[in-house]
């Protein structure tokens, strides 16, 4: 996971120079590092302590006032209230990677290996939804969906489809989003992973009378295991948590576990329960923080986004 | 499962032999080609609907886009303003996207040379500093702005412009200092060196040579959090209180239907950010 630590050429070449390093060069690091390091403690790390804090702390729903009070038990009653949102949240953001993994692969293949010059062209196209606002492109999307739509209503009115068939407000429609939204996460890392590749490997594998199932099955795939890895975190968290997609395409059923947190915070001012939502669902997320960084380092997750 | 290895017929030259036994590539001729431009529509077909909608006549009295479609016009792009809170919802994310971009770059890039140029002997903490890079990276944007809005309303703080440019860096300062780290990985330090054999000061090399050197990494950093500022939604939603950003007032405006304007706006930004990102590409090029 870590380089080999070489001698720190610089710092030795500054002491050398002057005999004793000053002060201002023994800091540099720490002073360089110390905006970033207290904007991130007061706006990343606290916020998060915070968040434990409150969800063991009891709110008054009408003013938001809290107290604290030790309360282990918000936790379990949150996960009876939610289980069933926390699991939908699942089916529906564990749907939608696999469909994202399954048809990123291809493309991010094609453009490793045979993009040619055209490269940075079709990674540009892969990035091209992030050009329109999320908000705007799930909005686009209900309506590429809705009943009398673009698809639907064409479908229909050639009578493939029934006329009360529906795709909106269905965890179809929402997956269909999610899938579309996470796309670039997913084929991004893929493609990064596979551009990798020497492949002189692969001549070599050739030449040792590999077929191309054998080349791709025993060289490709195990070579674009830390990309899948990357690719699976990177779209499966914020599939988890999204709510976005699961209010605007999947009406008011398939409600997703961020729906409730967001409520919980924006609607019904319960901060107590909302931040012990939210305590879980980073709980989840870290299970394959850790797993990841463990596996691969944190540095790697730089080289995928 | 393992490969299979029949001896050759004869001596063969390794060139030739590996052009022979190299497997036609139907798949890529194709299949692939084929599939991946079908991928490419399926990503362009929502953009495209946008942008042609954005020309959609309204048949009905009220000011939203309907499903079907009515005709062409251009009607919205005369009337883009007229929807005052929408219009100002925009401005306000342009500011936002500005005031938020410039923190970002200048904090994030500081961290990005402190990480580059530093290990721990000299460095200590550098390993728990990329590891708080990697969660914050890592975890879900609705925990980030849900624990954000607990800690403002822990500490009373008034939700507005101010806690959404606080939340806005904190969550680009590590994107920021990643590209520009990233950019960096080739940097010479000796022509830092060179400089200040021939009497520079710090500040003087710093501004002379490396600032010049970074600048690509630095606006790649900079485009970076200014793309993620604007099209932030999640955190906003949380932090944003009565100043409202443009996705938020999208979002906000979908429960009763969005006005046609807001396809306009959406296509206005499109097209400035195609156009940054062709321009990037071919600065780049023209560098290389």
């Amino acid at each position: 996971m870590e380089q080999p630590v070489l001698a720190d050429h610089s710092g030795r070449l500054d002491g050398s120079r002057q005999g004793r390093p000053r002060l201002g060069k023994v800091l540099a690091p720490y002073l360089l590092s110390l905006p970033a390091g207290l904007w991130l403690l007061a706006l990343f790390l606290v916020p998060l302590v915070v968040m434990l804090s409150l969800s063991l702390q009891s709110c008054n729903t009408a003013t938001g006032a809290c107290v604290m009070t030790w309360h282990w038990g918000e936790f379990g009653q949150e996960l009876s209230l939610y289980h069933a949102q926390l699991v939908n949240s699942f089916y529906l953001a564990g749907a939608a990677t696999l469909i994202d993994l399954v048809v990123s692969f291809p493309i991010a293949y094609w453009i490793a290996f045979h993009g040619g010059a055209k490269k940075n062209f079709f990674l540009l196209m892969l990035l091209v939804p992030f050009f329109v606002s999320f908000v705007i492109r799930t909005v686009v999307w209900e309506f590429i969906l809705s009943d009398n739509g673009v698809i639907l209503g064409g479908l229909k009115h050639a009578h493939l489809l029934p006329q009360n068939f529906h795709v909106l407000a269905t965890g179809y429609a929402v997956v269909a989003g999610l899938a579309y939204n996470y796309l670039p996460f997913t084929a991004l890392p893929l493609y990064v992973a596979l551009e990798r590749i020497d492949k002189r490997l692969l001549d070599a594998a050739y030449d040792l009378y590999a077929t191309r199932r054998e080349a791709f099955a025993r060289i490709i795939l195990p070579l674009t295991v830390p990309g899948l890895f990357a690719a699976f975190l990177l779209t499966f968290v914020p599939a988890l948590g999204d709510y976005v997609n699961q209010q605007i395409l999947g009406g008011t059923s398939n409600t997703m576990i961020g729906t409730v947190i967001q409520n919980a915070f924006l609607v019904n001012l319960d901060y107590a329960g909302g931040s012990a939502l939210s305590a879980v669902l980073m709980a989840i997320a870290l299970v394959g923080i850790f797993a990841y960084a463990r596996l691969l380092g944190t540095r790697t997750i730089e080289e995928y986004l | 499962m393992s490969v299979t290895v029949t001896a050759p017929a004869g001596p063969e030259a390794p060139g030739q032999a590996a052009a022979r036994r190299r497997p036609r590539r139907r798949w890529g001729r194709v299949l692939l080609p084929l599939y991946s431009w079908l991928i490419i529509v399926y990503l362009v077909l929502p953009i495209a609907v946008m942008v042609v909608y954005s020309f959609n006549r309204v048949t009905t009295g009220l000011p939203q886009v309907s499903f079907g479609w009515n005709g062409f016009t251009t009607k919205w792009y005369r009337e883009w303003s007229n929807i005052p809170e929408l219009t100002s919802s925009f401005w306000l994310s342009i500011r936002l996207g500005l005031a938020s971009t410039l923190l970002a770059t200048v904090v994030g890039t500081l961290l990005a040379l402190a990480l580059v140029r530093y290990r721990p002997p000299r460095f200590r903490g550098k390993a728990l500093l990329e590891q708080v890079l990697f969660l914050n990276i890592a975890a879900p944007e609705i925990v980030l702005g849900a624990s954000l809005l607990g800690l403002f309303v822990t500490i009373n703080v008034a939700r507005g412009f101010l806690t959404l440019v606080l939340a806005h860096v904190a969550f680009s300062i590590a994107y920021v200092a990643v590209t520009v780290r990233a950019r960096m990985a080739g940097f010479d330090r000796s022509l830092e060196e060179a400089a200040q054999d021939l009497g520079a000061g710090p500040w003087v090399t710093f501004r002379k040579i490396t600032l010049p050197l970074i600048m690509p990494g630095v606006l790649a950093g900079a485009l970076m959090a200014f793309a993620l500022s604007i099209d932030d939604f999640v955190t906003s939603n949380f932090v944003s209180g009565s100043s409202v950003p443009f996705p938020v007032w999208v979002y906000g405006a979908t429960r009763v239907g969005i006005p046609p304007q807001v396809f306009v706006f959406g296509t206005a930004i499109f097209a400035v950010g195609i156009l940054c990102a062709i321009a990037s590409i071919f600065v780049g090029r023209k560098k290389a």
